[in-house]
C-alpha cells in the first residue's frame, strides 16, 4: 500500500469517528426539537381532542388574532421585553465596567453580592417577590411605616403595578447574570487601553462609549439574543408571581399556551398554532439583532 | 479618580448590592420566624425554624421531592455533559464541510422556544409511557445546542500536537477524548455543569407538564403548591423556598470561579 492511500484511509477513519462522536447529540436534538416542531406545525392545522382531531385549515391562526387574551399576552410579553431587557443590559454593562476598575476595593465582595440572585431558583424568586409585594408583605409594611402610603397598596392586583413588579423581579434575578458575561468579556480587553485613554484625557464616560461598548459588542449581542429569547418564553414568573392576573393583565404568551393546553379544556391544535407564532417571533427578532450587530462593524 | 467620584461609585455599588441581597436575607428571616412576626415586619432571624420545619414536612412531601429533584438533575447533568461535549468535540476536531453544515442546523434549534415543542413531546412521551419518569424529565434536554456550541468552542483551543503525539503513542480516538480532552477542559466542564445543574433544578414548565403524580414532583413544584392556599404561612413558605434554593446556591459557590473562567473562554 502506498503512503498516500494509507493516509486517505486514516482520514476516512477519523471522519467516521467524528460522525460517531456527534451522532448521539445531533440525533437527540433532531428527535427532541425538530421532529416535535414539525408535529406542532401539523397539529396547528387541526382542531378537536385526542383521536377525534380533524383538519381545520387556517382557523387556529385566524382565531388567535381575535382572541383578546392572546393579544393581551403578546402585548404583555413585548412590554416586558422592551422595558426590561434594555434597562437590564445597560445596568449590567455599567456595573461590569465599574467592577473592572483596578483601583476599586472589595471588588470580589460586590461581584458576589450582585451575582447572588442568580443562585436562586426561578420559582423560588418568583415566590419571594410575590411575598415581598403582597398586601401584608414587607414592602407595604415599610411604605406604610415611613408614611409614604396610608394603607397597603395591592401591587399584585392592579394592572400596571403587577406588570412592573414582574419587571422589577426580572431585573433583580438577571442583571448580575449578564454582568458576569460582560466582566468575562472585559477580561479579554487589555487594561492598558483604558490607562492610555486616561492619559490622553478621556473621561470615564468617553472610554465607556469609545472602548468598552465597541469592544464588547459580540458579548452584548450574545446577551441581547439570550435575554430576548428568555423573555419571549417567560413562564415561571407569570405563573408564580402574579398568576397572570389581575384578569390576565400580566399573563405571558407561554403561560397562556400552557393554560390552553393543560389547564382549561385541552385545545392542542390552537395552542400549537400560538406556539408557532412565538417561534416565528423569536426567529425574526434574533435575525434583526444579528443584522444590527453586523452593521456597526 | 477624584474623591467625589469614588464616593459615588461605592454608594452606587452598595445600593445595588443591598437590593440584590435584601430579598434573600428577608427569606432567611422569614424561614426562621412565625408568620405573624414576618407580617409585622420582623427583620432579624428568629427561633421558629423547627416549628416551620415540622409544619412544612406535614403539609408537603419535601424529602421525596428533594430526592426526585436531585435524581433528575444529577442524571441530566452527567448524561448531558458526556453527550454534548462528545458532540462538540466531534464537530470541531474532525470538522469538514458536512459537519459544519450539520452544526449550523443544530444552532437553529436554539431558536425553537420550548412551548413550540412541548405539546408534541407530551403526546410522544405519554404514548411511550414516560410520564412521571426520570427518562421523561431528562430526554428533551440531554443534548442542547448551547452546550454543544460551548464545547465546540473550547475544543478549538485543544492543542493539535498533543493529539498527534497521542495518536503516535497508539491511543484510540475515544481514549484521547476521555484521557486528554476532559482533563484539559476542566473549567469548561465546570461551567457547563453549573449551567446544566441549575437549569435542571430550576426547570418548572416541563415537569409541570409531565409530572402529574405527586410522587414524581420536583422541589420547585412543591414551592409553587404552597402558594395555592388562601392564607399564606410565610414562615413555612420561605423555609421551602430556602430548601429549594440551597442546592443551586451551593453548586454555584463551589464552581463560581470555574464558571467565570469557562464563560470567559466561551465569549472569546
Amino acid at each position: 500500500m502506498s503512503k498516500s492511500s494509507k493516509k486517505m484511509t486514516l482520514n476516512k477513519k477519523h471522519n467516521m469517528t467524528g460522525w460517531i462522536f456527534l451522532a448521539p447529540g445531533a440525533l437527540l436534538i433532531f428527535f427532541m426539537s425538530f421532529v416535535p416542531m414539525g408535529k406542532a406545525l401539523m397539529l396547528s392545522f387541526k382542531t378537536g381532542v385526542g383521536a377525534a382531531m380533524k383538519s381545520c385549515g387556517l382557523m387556529n391562526y385566524t382565531r388567535m388574532f381575535q382572541d383578546t387574551v392572546f393579544v393581551q399576552s403578546i402585548k404583555n410579553t413585548f412590554f416586558y421585553l422592551i422595558i426590561q431587557v434594555p434597562i437590564m443590559l445597560i445596568l449590567a454593562l455599567i456595573l461590569a465596567s465599574i467592577l473592572n476598575n483596578k483601583d476599586l476595593k472589595f471588588k470580589g465582595v460586590f461581584r458576589t453580592m450582585i451575582f447572588l440572585p442568580c443562585a436562586t431558583s426561578l420559582v423560588a424568586y418568583a415566590v419571594i417577590f410575590r411575598s415581598l409585594f403582597a398586601n401584608n408583605g414587607i414592602i407595604n409594611w415599610i411604605l406604610v411605616n415611613i408614611g409614604i402610603l396610608d394603607q397597603p397598596y395591592s401591587f399584585l392586583t392592579n394592572t400596571w403595578s403587577a406588570r412592573i413588579v414582574i419587571i422589577i423581579a426580572l431585573l433583580w434575578r438577571w442583571t448580575g447574570y449578564n454582568m458576569v458575561f460582560y466582566l468575562a468579556g472585559l477580561q479579554n480587553i487589555e487594561y492598558s487601553i483604558y490607562e492610555a485613554a486616561k492619559i490622553d484625557g478621556a473621561s470615564a464616560i468617553q472610554s465607556f462609549f469609545k472602548i468598552t461598548v465597541p469592544l464588547l459588542k459580540p458579548t452584548i449581542l450574545l446577551t441581547a439574543i439570550m435575554s430576548t429569547n428568555g423573555t419571549l418564553q417567560l413562564f415561571d414568573e407569570s405563573v408564580n408571581l402574579t398568576d397572570g392576573g389581575p384578569a390576565n393583565a400580566s399573563i405571558t404568551m407561554s403561560h397562556y399556551i400552557y393554560n390552553m393546553s393543560f389547564k382549561y379544556v385541552p385545545n392542542f391544535g390552537y395552542a400549537a398554532a400560538m406556539s408557532f407564532l412565538i417561534l416565528i417571533l423569536v426567529a425574526i427578532l434574533a435575525f434583526l439583532q444579528m443584522k444590527v450587530g453586523d452593521k456597526r462593524d | 479618580m477624584t474623591k467625589g467620584k469614588k464616593i459615588a461609585m461605592y454608594t452606587f455599588l452598595s445600593i445595588v448590592s443591598f437590593i440584590s441581597v435584601f430579598p434573600l436575607y428577608w427569606m432567611v428571616c422569614a424561614a426562621t420566624n412565625k408568620s405573624a412576626d414576618v407580617v409585622s415586619g420582623r427583620l432579624i432571624p428568629g427561633t421558629y425554624f423547627l416549628e416551620n420545619w415540622k409544619a412544612l414536612m406535614v403539609s408537603q412531601d419535601v424529602m421525596g421531592s428533594l430526592a426526585n429533584s436531585f435524581k433528575y438533575a444529577i442524571a441530566l447533568t452527567l448524561l448531558s455533559l458526556v453527550v454534548s461535549s462528545l458532540a462538540g468535540y466531534g464537530f470541531e476536531i474532525y470538522h469538514d464541510k458536512a459537519k459544519d453544515f450539520v452544526m449550523s442546523i443544530i444552532l437553529l434549534a436554539m431558536m425553537v422556544p420550548f412551548v413550540a415543542t412541548m405539546i408534541p413531546l407530551f403526546q410522544m412521551f405519554s404514548k411511550a409511557g414516560w410520564l412521571n419518569s426520570t427518562i421523561g424529565f431528562i430526554l428533551p434536554t440531554i443534548s442542547t445546542p448551547f452546550l454543544i456550541m460551548m464545547f465546540r468552542q473550547s475544543a478549538r483551543s485543544f492543542p493539535h500536537d498533543i493529539m498527534e503525539a497521542a495518536r503516535i503513542d497508539g491511543l484510540s480516538e475515544i481514549r484521547i477524548f476521555f484521557q486528554m480532552f476532559i482533563p484539559t477542559m476542566r473549567s469548561t466542564y465546570a461551567a457547563a455543569m453549573t449551567i446544566t445543574f441549575m437549569n435542571a433544578w430550576n426547570s418548572y414548565l416541563w415537569p409541570k407538564v409531565i409530572m402529574s403524580d405527586t410522587k414524581s414532583q420536583t422541589m420547585p413544584m412543591v414551592v409553587a403548591n404552597l402558594t395555592q392556599g388562601y392564607v399564606t404561612d410565610y414562615g413555612v413558605l420561605m423555609l421551602a423556598v430556602l430548601i429549594c434554593t440551597l442546592p443551586t446556591a451551593i453548586v454555584f459557590f463551589c464552581l463560581q470561579n470555574a464558571f467565570a473562567e469557562g464563560i470567559t473562554g466561551a465569549v472569546k
